[in-house]
């Protein structure tokens, strides 16, 4: 079977709700980390990246004993190995949870139907790039509020609720704060989201009307999340990218995991995606690795490609003056919710990118808003700027030779152009007002025909 | 000259769980080797086996990152407030 047929048949189908176990096994799924081959957590503690030190699965999120490095989730892979197969997964949800033994939590998890979203085949897209095999992910209609960080906060979520917390936030470029407001409200947990106050208006109505505590802070993302390092310090709530990030960022690999089941057990030969802190990027590579390792596909070498704003690219000037270490730098770009100027996991997706033959591109605003016009000319699909930035990017690799027209290649869409709309208001047509009489429509139609 | 230094969870097991301290220092590396004679052990912490900051820590001089001013050279003065804060990711 081809991929596109593949594609096609799993994009229509529609999958059970959930998955059903027996009441029995439900309440065997409690608080213990003790991994049975059947049932119960599949993880079992925290580690370290940077040095390896074991740390028990609470809310922690540095290295704290050692070396303030990152920590994250360890996994038993061989109880994942032992209960998961490609049948399994396709019998479960048609959400993230179809994966859940390769997330980090222990009992029921707040499902909203997140996940599982359209890999486009983009031929026309690709056409005009000059591209013969290429595939969109579109999270610009990730459930429910459109865009990836819908995967990472229902696993954040699910862990605070496990860990007692009855209070959640988040520092957010936006799409964070709409969906850490709109899954709590969901699961009945207070909020309290902090955002810099110069964020679009689709993004702070699209977090006020889940009626949380919104926190519109006179600063940049990283003063706003430094702000919120020390409140995480006093007040003991769930910070979803603090104190809860180990968690919270295993949800992304489902964005990895899902398009290789999307391309039929396969995994494609080269990705393109956005770069803000960096996490995405590596939890993509982790996916794919993970689902090498207990053989749900077969190994092979996919290259890793990021994409950054000019007026924010920390990322993308290291990769280019071929440094391991990130020199911040203070955001100026339309694309805001990629305006990370002190990318944490920076370094790693400069090795990820390295390691695979991947590049790190960055392009200006009016590039990005030509990227977004382009999906949305192409394929139907309308992004915000990230996706713009994604786009732009994809265009200028295959135009430097950097993409081969024959490579597989998945460029991520990570969220919804409504909520961006300041970002193309100025740069698309307008409508043709015309009186509600056919001589009037003949009239305007013939201007039509004529700027064409 | 007193400085306000704001010490982060993981590190308050150095400083008997208070969350601030007020110490004397002319510049950021002053100011670690303060804290150090105040609660031996912490510059262990701060730092790797060369005296600089670790690289997963973030430390900022009235809201502004050192990596913007002198590093760790950069001067305080009276009534400054430092803050140390562990690298986290976002979006």
């Amino acid at each position: 079977m081809s991929i596109p047929d593949f594609h096609d048949r799993l994009y229509t189908r529609r999958l059970p709700s959930a998955v059903s176990l027996l009441p029995v096994l439900e309440k065997l799924l409690t608080a213990t980390l003790a991994c049975s081959p059947t049932t119960g957590p599949t993880f079992t503690g925290l580690r370290c990246k940077e040095c390896g030190h074991p740390y028990e699965a609470g809310a922690r999120h540095v290295c704290e004993d050692v070396c303030f490095g990152p920590l994250e989730v360890v996994y038993d892979y061989e109880a994942i190995r032992a209960r998961v197969s490609r049948a399994t997964i396709e019998a479960g949800p048609a959400s993230i949870w179809r994966y859940r033994d390769f997330l980090p939590i222990q009992g029921d998890p707040i499902d909203v139907g997140t996940g599982f979203t359209p890999l486009l085949k983009a031929n026309n897209l690709a056409r005009r790039l000059g591209l013969k095999n290429l595939f969109i992910k579109n999270d610009g209609v990730n459930m429910p509020t459109l865009s990836f960080k819908d995967r990472v906060v229902s696993v954040a979520l699910t862990r605070a609720r496990e860990l007692g917390f009855t209070t959640v936030s988040c520092a957010s470029t936006g799409n964070l704060a709409n969906s850490t407001a709109a899954i709590a409200a969901h699961a009945g947990l207070e909020c309290c989201v902090f955002i810099p106050s110069d964020l679009e208006l689709g993004k702070v109505l699209g977090t006020l009307i889940y009626n949380p505590t919104l926190m519109a802070v006179k600063g940049n993302y990283d003063q706003v999340n430094r702000l919120c390092s020390e409140v995480a310090n006093t007040f003991g709530w769930g910070f979803v990218n603090i104190n809860l990030r180990p968690y919270y960022s295993e949800g992304s690999k489902t964005l990895g995991y899902e398009v290789i089941e999307q391309l039929g057990w396969q995994l494609p030969d080269h990705i393109v995606a956005p770069l803000a802190s960096g996490s995405l990027f590596t939890k993509i590579r982790k996916g794919f690795d993970e689902f090498i390792k207990v053989g749900l596909v077969d190994d092979k070498a996919v290259r890793f490609s990021g994409a950054q704003a000019e007026g924010c690219s920390p990322i993308a000037q290291a990769f280019a003056a071929g440094r391991d270490f990130i020199t911040p730098v203070k955001p100026n770009t339309i694309a805001k919710s990629i305006a990370i100027g002190n990318p944490a996991d920076g370094p790693y997706a400069i090795d990820i990118a390295n390691r695979t033959g991947g590049s790190i591109a960055a392009v200006g605003d009016g590039d990005i808003v030509e990227g977004i016009k382009l999906l949305a000319e192409t394929e139907g699909v309308f992004t915000e700027t990230a996706g713009g930035t994604t786009i732009a990017v994809l265009k200028k690799l295959v135009e430097a030779g950097k993409i081969d027209s024959n490579e597989t290649t998945v460029a991520y869409i990570t969220g919804n152009g409504l909520k961006t709309t300041e970002a193309v208001a100025d740069a698309i047509g307008a409508p043709y007002t015309i009186e509600a009489q056919l001589d009037s429509f003949k009239a305007a139609w013939q201007q039509v025909q004529a700027q064409h | 000259m007193a400085i306000q230094v704001l010490i982060p969870t993981p590190l308050q097991k150095f400083t008997n769980d208070e969350a601030t301290a007020s110490l004397e220092a002319a510049s950021v590396d002053a100011l670690i080797d303060a804290l150090d004679a105040r609660y031996p052990g912490l510059k262990d912490r701060l730092c790797d086996e060369g005296g600089k900051l670790r690289r997963f820590l973030n430390v900022y001089v009235n809201s502004e990152d050192i990596r913007f001013l002198d590093n760790q050279q950069t001067l305080l003065s009276d009534g400054d407030e430092v803050s140390i804060v562990p690298a986290v990711a976002g979006g």
